[in-house]
């Protein structure tokens, strides 16, 4: 029966710490994308700031009543705008910022085919 | 005369990495939160300060023509310089309620200035940990919101109300 019950303990202690790690990492990473609009140049997750530590309550608060991600970047974008989140949603003001990247690598890697089989034509010939 | 397709491309990206840079310089870097305004607020519960049972809602803005709700502080130094203002407003305008909201205060600090500076709310609630203020999009105090009827943000005012930021109020309730 004690066997029993030890086990169970640490079926349960090993159950709950894996979900609070989990926890705590999913509200690093939302912290990290959330900028702290009174510190320079700093995320929540930098900062001690009253704010950040008013901002940190809040998405744990909606962590708990079990909030998507995504629902508590749209309620604190509908608050403070596409600035508190580091990572802005797409859109037509910033599909260019979206989409020049992937258009430069594209671009590039045809440039690059392109010169790599002109030099080994010339070389042919 | 031939120009090659490289040169060109090239010339394009100048070109375009010179707009963007212009475009840049025009942008206010300064971040407020007056772009907000013309959302509606979310829904709310605002416990009174001195009686925790008695509390307001998005239900009892409702019925004001206007309200101007004001985050304060007794630790906030330009929150006393706007009272004077707060004040002005309460007295002068009838169509205008005022809910202040003591933000990460003690109690007893916040009624000894308000008994100091006199009382302009219609209602004064708590918001102890900060976490109402969060509802509101404030990121610092003093900060003031006025909404309508329909709950809708009509003006919001970081910092502290001046003769200036008075008189937009008076002119947009009369």
């Amino acid at each position: 029966m004690k066997i029993k019950i030890f086990f169970f303990i640490t079926y349960l202690l090993f159950i709950t710490s894996g979900y609070s790690s989990e926890n705590q990492t999913k509200l690093l990473e939302i912290y990290k994308n959330l900028r702290c609009l009174v510190c320079q140049g700093q995320s929540i997750a930098d900062s001690n700031s009253d704010f950040a530590v008013t901002m940190k309550l809040v998405v744990q608060d909606q962590l708990k009543e079990g909030k998507t991600e995504a629902e508590i970047y749209r309620f604190l974008t509908s608050k403070y705008g596409e600035w508190i989140v580091y990572q802005p949603t797409f859109s037509k003001n910033n599909f260019l910022l979206w989409i020049l990247p992937y258009t430069a690598l594209i671009f590039g890697a045809i440039i690059i085919f392109i010169l790599v089989r002109k030099t080994k034509h010339n070389k042919v010939n | 005369m031939k120009i090659s397709i490289s040169k060109i491309i090239i010339f394009s990206l100048v070109i375009f990495f010179l707009f963007v840079f212009w475009q840049g310089l025009k942008i206010n870097n300064n971040y407020d939160t007056k772009g907000l305004i013309g959302n509606r607020i979310s829904n709310f519960q605002l416990n009174k300060i001195n009686n925790s049972n008695q509390y307001i809602s998005e239900e009892d803005l409702k019925k004001n023509t206007y309200t101007l709700i004001n985050f304060f502080a007794s630790w906030c130094s330009p929150c006393r310089k706007e009272h004077k203002y707060l004040l002005s407003l309460s007295n002068e305008s009838k169509q205008i309620k005022i809910i202040g909201i003591n933000f990460k205060d003690k109690k007893n600090n916040a009624m000894n200035f308000l008994k100091e500076l006199g009382n302009p709310y219609d209602f004064v609630g708590e918001d102890l940990d900060g976490k109402i203020s969060i509802l509101f999009g404030i990121y610092g105090i003093p900060e003031s919101i006025l909404v309508d009827s329909d709950l809708i943000v009509i003006k919001k005012i970081v910092g502290p109300i001046d003769q200036v930021q008075y008189n937009k109020i008076l002119k947009l309730t009369q």
